[in-house]
C-alpha cells in the first residue's frame, strides 16, 4: 500500500505534517449489509491539492466520496478533515453529487438552488445573491439559466449547476463525483480548466472521483487508483506536471503519456486479478 | 394536454357550457310546473335574489358559514401539515400509529356529530371541531405521503451543506410535499362544506345548513331551492379560488408535469 509519506517516515513526525493534511481515510471500510465494498482504504490529500480518485465502475468510489463527506458513516476506519475526525458533514465541506439532476431542488429557480446553502449557512440575501450569480457565471450560466427551474435546462447545464452551488459556497474541501459526466468534451475542457484555475487560486483541496483517465492525470497533483473486492488503493500515482498546464500542450507531452498508461495499467489490473 | 395551454375566456367557456345549458332546460321545463315542490326556476331565482343577493341577507345567511368554513378549513389545514410532517419524518412514529389513523379516518365526519355535540355543545367551537376533524384526514395522509416521497438526495444535500432542521423543514420538506398536500387540502375542502351544512342544521341561527332547514320546515320551497342553488355557487366559487391559489402555489409542479408527459 503506497501512502504518503508512508516511505519509513516516523509517526512523530507524521503528525507534525498533519496540518498540511487536508484529508486523510485511515483503514476505511464500509459495508453495505453483510457486503463489503471498501477495505483498508489509506490515503492522505495535501492541503491545496488536486486528488483524483480512479476505478472502474462499482468498484466503491461513489460509497468512498459518502464517506469523506460524512453523509455516510464507514463501518471500520476513520476520516479525517483538517485534522478532526468526521462523523457528520463538516462545515467548509462541499460535494457535488454524482446523481446532479436529482440533487437540485426542483420548485426553486437555478439561482435559488445555488443561494440556498449560503442563505442555510447564515450570509445575507443580497451577498448569497451576488456569490451565487458569480458562481453560475463562472461554469458558464448566464442571468436568463438563473431564473429557470434546473429541470428546464439540458442535463450538462444541470450537471454545471451542481458545481456552481458548490463552489459559490466556498468549501476548503471540494468533494465532486464525476462532476463532468454529461457535458460535452469543449464545455468539459472548459470546467476542467476552470477547477484548475479555481483551486490554484483559492488553494482548494479538491477530490474529483472521474472515469476518464485523460482527465484524472491532467487535474491532478495524485491519482488515486482503486480496485479490487472490496476495493483498496492499488496505488497513488503522483503528477508533478507542475500547476501551468494546457489542454494541448500537457496533454501531448511524453511525461503525461507515461502517467497516463501507468494510471491505465492500475485501473486495468483489478480486472485481471479479480478474474 | 391541450387543455392547460387554452386562454382563460375559452377554458371558462369550457366549463361553463354544461351548466349554462341545464339552467336553460330548467328554465323552461319548469316555467309552466304547477307542482309544489318543483316550483318554476324564475320563482326560484326571484327568492334566491331576495335571500341572498343583498347585504342583510349575504350577513345573516353567508357570513356564519363562511366563518366556521373557514376556521374548520383552516384547522384541518394547519393540524394535518404539521402532524403529517413530523409522522412523515419519523417513519417509526407512523408505522406506530398508523393503524389507528386508518380506523378514525374511516368514521365519516357528519357520524360523529352527536358524540361532538355532546363534548362541544351546539355553539361555533363545536362546528370548527367536527370540520375540522373531518376534513383533517386527506390532508394529514396526504402530507406524510408527501413527505415520505420526498427525493431522498435533496435530505442529503440539506445534510451536505448543513442546514438548520427549520431551514430543511421550510426549504426541501414542506416544498417537497406541497403537491400532495394541495390534493389532501382539494378533498379537504369539499369535506368541510358538506360537514358545515350538517352542522348547521344544529344549534344554529344563521348560515345556509340553517336557512336551508329553515325553508324546508316553514315550507318555503323557492327559498329551499334558492337555498341549493346558494350552494352550489360557494362550492364552485371556492373550488375556483382554491384553483387559482394551487396553480400560483404549483406553478414549478404543473410545468414539470407537462414537461415530463411531453417528452417521456
Ligand atoms: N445504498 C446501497 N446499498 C447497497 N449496496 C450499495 C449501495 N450503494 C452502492 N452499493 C453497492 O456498492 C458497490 C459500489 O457502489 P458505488 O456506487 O460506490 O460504485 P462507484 O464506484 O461509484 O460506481 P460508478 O462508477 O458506476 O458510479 C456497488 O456494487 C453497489 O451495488
Ligand atoms: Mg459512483
Amino acid at each position: 500500500m503506497t501512502v504518503i509519506g508512508s516511505s519509513g517516515t516516523p509517526r512523530s513526525s507524521a503528525q507534525t505534517e498533519s496540518r498540511d493534511i487536508a484529508l486523510e481515510a485511515r483503514d476505511l471500510g464500509h459495508a453495505y449489509g453483510g457486503r463489503e465494498v471498501l477495505a483498508g482504504v489509506d490515503f492522505q490529500v495535501r492541503r491545496g491539492t488536486f486528488a483524483c480518485l480512479v476505478g472502474p465502475s462499482g468498484v466503491g468510489k461513489t460509497t468512498l466520496l459518502r464517506c469523506l463527506s460524512g453523509l455516510q458513516s464507514s463501518t471500520s476506519g476513520s476520516v479525517y478533515v483538517g485534522g478532526d475526525i468526521v462523523n457528520a458533514p463538516m462545515p467548509g465541506v462541499a460535494l457535488v453529487f454524482q446523481d446532479y439532476s436529482r440533487s437540485l431542488m426542483p420548485w426553486s429557480s437555478v439561482l435559488h438552488n445555488v443561494m440556498l446553502p449560503l442563505r442555510a449557512n447564515g450570509i445575507s440575501k443580497q451577498i448569497a445573491r451576488a456569490k451565487a450569480t458569480r458562481a453560475l457565471a463562472l461554469v458558464g450560466l448566464d442571468d436568463v439559466a438563473g431564473q429557470m427551474y434546473p429541470w428546464q435546462l439540458s442535463g450538462g447545464m444541470q450537471q454545471r449547476v451542481a458545481i456552481a452551488r458548490a463552489l459559490a459556497y466556498e468549501p476548503s474541501l471540494l468533494l465532486m463525483d464525476e462532476p463532468f459526466a454529461s457535458v460535452d468534451a469543449y464545455t468539459r475542457a472548459d470546467l476542467e480548466d476552470l477547477m484548475l484555475t479555481l483551486q490554484r487560486e483559492l488553494a482548494l483541496t479538491v477530490v474529483l472521483v472521474t472515469h476518464d483517465i485523460d482527465e484524472a492525470v491532467y487535474l491532478s497533483d495524485q491519482v488515486i487508483a482503486l480496485n479490487g473486492r472490496p476495493a483498496q488503493v492499488a496505488d497513488i500515482v503522483e503528477v508533478p506536471l507542475g500547476s501551468a498546464r494546457d489542454q494541448v500542450t500537457t496533454k501531448s507531452t511524453a511525461e503525461f503519456a507515461e502517467l497516463r498508461a501507468r494510471v491505465h495499467g492500475l485501473v486495468r489490473g483489478s480486472r485481471g486479478k479479480s478474474s | 394536454m391541450k387543455r392547460s395551454t387554452l386562454r382563460w375566456p375559452a377554458t371558462v367557456a369550457l366549463e361553463l357550457w354544461l351548466p349554462v345549458l341545464l339552467l336553460a332546460l330548467w328554465w323552461f321545463l319548469s316555467a309552466r310546473s304547477k307542482s309544489v315542490y318543483f316550483p318554476p326556476l324564475s320563482s326560484i331565482l326571484t327568492s334566491f335574489a331576495h335571500d341572498w343577493l343583498n347585504p342583510a341577507g349575504l350577513a345573516k345567511n353567508l357570513l356564519p358559514s363562511l366563518e366556521l368554513l373557514g376556521l374548520g378549513f383552516g384547522l384541518a389545514v394547519a393540524g394535518g401539515v404539521i402532524i403529517g410532517v413530523v409522522l412523515g419524518m419519523v417513519p417509526r412514529l407512523e408505522d406506530a400509529t398508523r393503524p389507528l389513523l386508518e380506523i378514525l379516518r374511516a368514521i365519516p365526519g357528519v357520524a360523529l356529530l352527536p358524540i361532538f355535540i355532546v363534548l362541544f355543545g351546539i355553539d361555533v367551537q363545536m362546528k370548527v371541531y367536527l370540520i375540522a376533524f373531518g376534513a383533517f384526514w386527506p390532508v394529514l395522509l396526504n402530507t406524510i405521503d408527501g413527505v415520505r416521497g420526498i427525493e431522498p438526495l435533496l435530505n442529503e444535500v440539506s445534510r451536505v451543506f448543513r442546514f438548520s432542521r427549520v431551514r430543511r423543514l421550510f426549504s426541501i420538506v414542506v416544498p417537497g410535499a406541497s403537491p400532495q398536500i394541495f390534493a389532501g387540502a382539494r378533498t379537504a375542502l369539499a369535506i368541510s362544506l358538506i360537514i358545515l351544512v350538517v352542522s348547521e342544521t344544529v344549534g344554529a341561527n344563521g348560515g345556509i345548513g340553517y336557512f336551508l332547514l329553515n325553508a324546508q320546515r316553514s315550507f318555503a320551497i323557492n327559498s329551499m331551492w334558492g337555498a341549493i342553488v346558494a350552494l352550489g355557487i360557494l362550492g364552485y366559487v371556492l373550488n375556483i379560488a382554491f384553483r387559482v391559489i394551487e396553480r400560483y402555489a404549483l406553478r414549478w409542479h404543473r410545468l414539470q408535469q407537462a414537461r415530463l408527459e411531453s417528452q417521456p
